[in-house]
């Protein structure tokens, strides 16, 4: 099948003041809702895989003499209530109801890391979670391969996705826009701004590979690879501590991707990422529309 | 009104996003528990090992530490004390009648005690031992290196897996004693030993005496304790729940690199 080139010529009636301009290609378009699937079910899968032994610590080892920097229990009240128990660098929070003590799949309130609304099984079930998230780790992981090297072919990265010298001049402009949710119509809502490229770029390049790496480094048989690599991190539990932040901050990122989706305009957005097309406003000042 | 309206397709909005959520995750639940998905999701386990192979030399050295790492207690888990009478009377004995029992595929079957285990070819490393729920532990361990002992005893052409058949029972009626498999490339590989000592100590018992498997750049599962038979097979099929381990029956990957 022949792929339609982004930026084709626009295709639509021009007297109705917009028109649909070719944004996404499908090659793209797939492979944003591959990795939709596989992030969600990996960090569902993850928080089940957690629960099993919800610490995390700095350093070769769990155990080396110092506290955990997090970690997530159950203890019981005076009353022989469950409460959950959030320590985090020695600092205590009651979590009951979310971490450390929620209600089980049948209800009842049980001991557990993350509630069974965020896992995948919703039981503690350690062995499963694990075949799930070594699964699409893998999905995960050829669709990103994938990505890179269509990106590199077609020239996405340096066309779309590299801030040109005007992007730069215009990262003030544009942090004060995003603080005042007004977005960029248009024409120039066509192209990403500058702070959607920085963003895109941080998570494609820095996110994305760290949180694969610090998966690596958690296997025992990649850790021969070349032994020592891993400390480079600060050991395998220190991997598994990198591991869970840089999780959370590909969660912090989806967030705020779905926010500023919602307030520049939903089905547009959705649209696009669906069937590649993105409705454009012709401006007065537009040639096409004179 | 508008503003209503807004509102209103805002909060459909949302319970749609929520409904759907929670119908994906009840449908992950669902497909868990049928017999053919998980096995669809098996593919990951086989793509790991032959990626790893293909990534990784055999023979390649997992990483060792220093005395400085070590761990102040070496951390025990799952059996401590194996429910057993006939380990219970080894043990009160100080292992004195202890013998390794080695069959199977083998020119030579052997029985050893303790003395001629400490006797064989040893190596001493400190490493780390990472359990499949996400904790690392390093100690410092010497034993009888695998190896050396199966290259004495000439394993026939046809073997493939070495089997460990533990003391600990599983159940609490005593039924289902620990086992566990590696192929012969892990087997010989420097680093597997037949282990006897923890940080300059005899094994204590809770973890593993008199003997246990140590199988570096392999999760602790696969690291048996309490070993009191090995049997050089062909194939596991037919050995307990057939997949080559007492976890690995539970679902747990045979392979067990990552």
């Amino acid at each position: 099948m022949p792929i339609e080139k982004p930026g084709a010529p626009p295709s639509a009636n021009v007297r109705t003041g917009t028109y649909l301009y070719y944004r996404h290609t499908l090659p793209v378009r797939v492979m944003h809702w591959i990795n939709v699937i596989a992030l969600t079910i990996l960090l569902l899968s993850g928080l089940n895989i957690f629960s099993a032994h919800p610490a995390l610590y700095w350093g070769k080892s769990s155990y080396t003499g110092r506290q955990p920097v997090l970690e997530i229990t159950a203890t019981e009240s005076a009353d022989g209530d469950l409460v959950g128990v959030t320590r985090i660098f020695g600092h205590e929070f009651d979590t009951t109801g979310l971490l450390g003590a929620s209600a089980g799949p049948d209800g009842d309130p049980m001991p557990r890391a993350f509630p069974s609304w965020l896992t995948i099984p919703d039981s503690r079930w350690l062995a499963m979670a694990r075949r799930w998230h070594l699964f699409f780790a893998w999905v995960f992981v050829i669709n990103g391969l994938c990505y890179v090297g269509y990106s590199v072919a077609v020239r996405h990265f340096a066309r779309d996705l590299a801030p040109s010298a005007s992007d730069w001049r215009s990262i003030g402009r544009s942090i004060v826009e995003h603080l005042r949710f007004k977005h960029p119509s248009g024409e120039a809502a066509k192209r990403y701004n500058v702070l959607q490229k920085l963003a895109y770029l941080a998570v494609i390049f820095v996110l994305l590979p760290l949180v694969i790496l610090m998966g690596f480094a958690m296997s025992p048989w990649l850790d021969a690879l070349l032994p020592g690599w891993v400390d480079v991190f600060g050991g395998r539990q220190s991997a598994r501590t990198i591991h869970f932040i840089v999780a959370w901050l590909i969660v912090a990122f989806a967030l705020i991707h779905v926010f500023e989706v919602i307030v520049s305009g939903f089905w547009n957005h959705l649209r696009s990422m669906i069937t590649g097309r993105y409705r454009v406003e012709v401006e007065a000042t537009d040639e096409t529309a004179r | 009104m508008k503003l209503h309206a807004r509102t209103s397709r805002r909060r459909f909005l949302a319970r749609t996003v929520g409904a759907a959520g929670a119908l994906a995750l009840s449908g992950c639940d669902a497909l868990s528990r049928t017999e053919w998905f998980p096995s669809v999701l098996g593919a990951g386990e086989k793509l790991s090992q032959a990626a790893h192979h293909l990534l990784t030399p055999r023979q390649a050295m997992a990483q060792e530490f220093s005395a400085a790492d070590l761990s102040p207690t070496f951390r025990s888990n799952g059996t401590a004390m194996p429910n057993d009478m006939r380990y219970k009377a080894l043990a009160a004995a100080g292992f004195a009648d202890y013998r390794l029992e080695v069959s199977g595929l083998v020119e030579q079957p052997a029985s050893l005690s303790l003395a001629e285990l400490r006797a064989l070819p040893s190596r001493t490393q400190i490493t780390r031992h990472d359990c499949v729920e996400g904790w690392s532990a390093i100690g410092k361990w010497k034993g009888a290196r695998l190896g050396a002992l199966l290259e004495a005893l000439r394993p026939r052409r046809e073997a493939r897996y070495v089997m460990f058949y533990c003391a600990d029972p599983m159940e609490d009626d005593g039924t289902s004693p620990y086992y566990e498999s590696i192929d012969m490339n892990d087997a010989f590989h420097p680093q597997t030993l037949l282990a006897y000592e923890l940080n300059d100590k005899p094994l204590p018992i809770a973890n593993g005496a008199p003997v246990r498997l140590r199988v570096e750049r392999q999760l602790g599962y696969k690291h048996a304790k309490y070993v009191m038979r090995i049997e050089l097979v062909q194939s596991f099929d037919k050995i307990a729940g057939g997949k080559g381990g007492y976890w690995e029956d539970q679902g747990y990957e045979w392979y067990a690199g990552i």
